[in-house]
């Protein structure tokens, strides 16, 4: 097979190379397809699916799936749109997740999401689960409210920082993210400069003694909808 | 003819998106060309006198009565939204959702490490409304036919909402309008 190919999404040409995955491709072509789980140098896991395509037909995580010479994908369809708009949603009635106080509102992947995709409030009933939280480690706090499962912490802190910090526990509606060996952050050799607390997409894991740093208007998802940066460089 | 009208309220909420709605500034002064206020903290009118185009609720249900008064607008407005993330998600005061009710009460009437209660009583007039077992976001007691997100909704989404509204028009939402914080 040749190294260098083109594949189809939602009509344009765009070109791959050999083990790329569909998310990867339409990255660097300047398409946007939303994600959650996945981030740039952590392995692809496949975990939200909100990157879900239609691969000649048939739903695919386009985080996992490779791109092949001649595949026709669909992107950005009403359906997807509307099954990723549930997905979301589903999320938001899950955990309990306080945007009006939470550290990382403006600056959150989970919300910008909502943002993007025109969210005004889920159609499911709110689920108000309890979560733990862990505040034990001088520098980091990990808040299970606002966890969304992604496995980014898991990944980087195996992958990224060598620590295998995070683990996940349970099964179903019942799964935590958790601290691997012991139960308590404090005894783990978590840095508050890890790569896993950098990972963290939502105000699941952050950083003690920073608080609202960025002022209203100013943070990342203020003015522009997450994706934008990708899209930008479309030809 | 006569204007349309509109009903305002706040349920369990803190009157921030009441605070919002003014915030509008010299803008009140074309919206009163627009619309008469019916039932609202606004002009101090505490029951409905007729058919209202539009009701804004702010904040949820935490109790019997904002039960009540959410279905009394439901029943009266034309088009009912909720405003602000009291309303579309329970907000802060569904904080107290993941704890039991009566560990709530005896948490801020016997056990609190401020409280001062001789009696030793949880209040229990029958003047005073029942607490519901958990607060709940308005579209799950009546239906809400739009959202209005944020904690406050910005006055310009206030705005632009009401005035598409009034103007027969869709409520389509620039992307700066719509924040959950």
């Amino acid at each position: 097979m040749a190294d260098n190919f083109t594949f189809i999404i939602d009509g344009t040409e765009i070109p791959a190379r050999q083990g790329q995955t569909i998310l990867k491709a339409a990255d660097e072509a300047g398409i946007y397809i939303p994600r959650l789980c996945n981030k740039d140098g952590l392995e692809p896991y496949g975990a939200c699916r909100v990157c879900t395509v239609l691969v000649n037909g048939r739903p695919q995580s386009a985080c996992t799936q490779p791109a092949q010479p001649g595949i026709i994908v669909e992107n950005d369809t009403e359906e997807l749109t509307e099954m990723r708009k549930q997905l979301i949603e589903m999320l938001f009635v899950e955990g309990n997740h306080f945007c009006m106080f939470c550290e990382k509102s403006g600056n959150c992947e989970l919300q910008a999401l909502g943002y993007r995709l025109g969210i005004a409030a889920p159609r499911f009933p709110f689920m108000f689960p309890q979560r733990e939280l862990d505040a034990t480690h001088p520098e980091v706090f990990v808040d299970r409210n606002r966890c969304i499962l992604c496995g980014r912490c898991v990944r980087a802190s195996r992958d990224q920082d060598g620590k295998n910090v995070f683990q996940f526990t349970g099964r179903g509606i019942k799964k935590r993210i958790s601290v691997n060996a012991t139960s308590r952050l404090a005894d783990t050799e978590l840095k508050s400069a890890d790569k896993a607390v950098a990972a963290c997409p939502v105000g699941s894991i952050l950083k003690k003694g920073v608080g609202y740093a960025v002022p209203i208007g100013e943070r990342i998802y203020d003015h522009k909808p997450i994706g934008s940066d990708i899209e930008s460089k479309a030809k | 003819m006569s204007k349309p009208k509109v009903a305002t309220t706040s349920l369990a909420g803190c009157f921030g998106c009441h605070m919002s709605l003014l915030d509008i500034d010299e803008r009140i002064l074309q919206l009163i060309e627009l619309i008469d206020f019916d039932k609202s903290p606004i002009d101090d009118i505490k029951e409905f006198t007729g058919r209202c185009l539009v009701g804004l609720v702010e904040g949820g249900c935490a109790n019997e009565e904002n039960v009540r008064v959410l279905q009394d607008f439901r029943k009266h407005c034309d088009i009912l939204i909720s405003v602000g993330d009291c309303a579309t998600m329970g907000g802060l005061p569904a904080m107290r959702n993941t704890i039991p009710l009566r560990e709530c009460l005896e948490e801020a009437y016997l056990n609190g490490p401020s409280v001062y209660n001789p009696s030793g009583k949880i209040p229990n007039d029958e003047e005073i409304p029942l607490l519901l077992n958990k607060v709940y976001p308005c579209h799950e007691v009546v239906k809400i036919d739009y959202h209005l997100p944020g904690c406050p909704p910005s006055a310009d989404t206030i705005w632009q909402a009401l005035t598409a509204l009034l103007g027969d028009k869709p409520v389509g939402m620039p992307y700066e309008l719509i924040k959950y914080d």
